[in-house]
């Protein structure tokens, strides 16, 4: 996994919130198993106390679940995972909206600009780009 | 206990006083960047745990003990410079670390002497500054310490090197030990780091784990210590 870190949020949660993203969008499965903190720390090239508080806090989410002998696991539980990858995706919209309403757009105007922007993908997307 | 403690602990040399009044303790199992200018006190107080120095005033103890024979088998050091006997090759030097040091794991050196490319079999005196630095810091995490002492463990080695020395720090990684760095290049470790102590004029400044100084000020401990040591 690719981990990037920026300096001004506090490590741990930046590790939270990849991790998280990591769930949502199906690299780490429902159920899958996670590497050991030792290993996941060094994948990232974190300190194992920071990884460590880092899934503390996604296993108080209800994201993963620890199982005493067996080690650290993705949830099972779909909806939680559906409903974090929701509240994500409403973040992302509320700061672009914010972003947008900046540059001084309406927000009709921001619509028919996002529109267009899909289609154009689309369109590109159909000449093999 | 504490793995490394100072209580009042100060240092003077003739006129000038390197360390003064530093009280901090160290719990087992964290990562500690020991940050400041240059002269500021970082090599002094780490002499100091190392028994190569004495205090003027003040106590340290390291695991309960005042530094001596006891302490050194409790602690693996770094120096600031290279003192690896020049005509010795490196695969003599972990034939003399297995007699000096029982927590010496002779399998793990050589292991990391391959993983960086360093021919057992050259001379310290053919080696260049760099892999001089190398082999001297296998020599050290090679040992199961309870606290290691690294002072610049990364300030002579290429960028690739000090991601291989700190991916090393994070794979030794042990609950009952702990390590302290000394840098200047805190962008580098930070990272890596639990806490940090920012000391200058032989002060201890500030004494405060990562993730709370980028929750407080919104910045990174380099950007931070960037504006508290502004010149």
């Amino acid at each position: 996994m690719e981990w990037t870190f920026s300096a001004d949020l506090p490590i741990y949660s930046q590790l939270v919130a990849q991790i998280k993203l990591a769930i949502v969008s199906g690299v780490y499965l429902p159920g899958e198993r996670l590497a050991p903190v030792r290993e996941l720390a060094m994948d990232a090239g974190v300190n194992p106390n920071t990884m460590q508080r880092a899934l503390q806090e996604l296993e108080r989410e209800g994201m993963v679940y620890t199982q005493r002998t067996s080690g650290r696991f993705v949830t099972e539980d779909t909806k939680v995972i559906e409903s974090a990858k929701k509240l994500l995706a409403e973040r992302e919209i509320k700061s672009f909206l914010a972003q947008m309403t900046r540059l001084g757009y309406p927000k009709e105007e921001i619509v028919s600009l996002l529109k267009a922007s899909i289609e154009e993908e689309k369109n590109n997307g159909d000449m093999g780009m | 206990m504490a793995t490394w403690e100072c209580k009042s602990l100060c240092k003077r040399y003739g006129k000038v006083q390197a360390l003064d009044n530093v009280s901090f303790s160290i719990e087992p199992g964290r990562v500690v960047g020991l940050l400041g200018p240059n002269g500021s006190g970082k090599t002094t107080l780490i002499k100091l745990a190392n028994g190569l120095l004495t205090p003027t005033g003040g106590e340290l103890l390291i695991n309960g003990q005042k530094p001596g024979k006891a302490t050194r088998a409790l602690v693996s050091y770094l120096p600031d410079r290279p003192c690896l006997p020049e005509w010795m090759s490196a695969e003599k030097l972990l034939n003399m670390f297995s007699d000096f040091y029982a927590d010496f794991q002779q399998d793990k050196a050589r292991e990391m002497l391959e993983k960086l490319g360093i021919d057992p079999k050259q001379k310290i005196k053919q080696m260049s500054k760099g892999t001089r630095e190398k082999v001297q810091l296998i020599l050290v995490m090679s040992r199961k310490a309870e606290l290691y002492l690294l002072d610049e463990p990364i300030g002579g080695v290429d960028p690739a090197t000090r991601d291989y020395i700190l991916e090393t720090i994070i794979r030794n990684y042990n609950p009952s030990a702990s390590v302290v760095i000394s840098t200047h290049l805190i962008a580098d470790v930070e990272q890596v780091l639990d806490d940090v102590i920012f000391i200058n004029h032989g002060q201890i400044v500030l004494k405060s784990s990562v993730d709370d100084i980028r929750e407080q000020q919104g910045k990174s401990v380099d950007a931070y210590f960037r504006e508290v040591f502004r010149c």
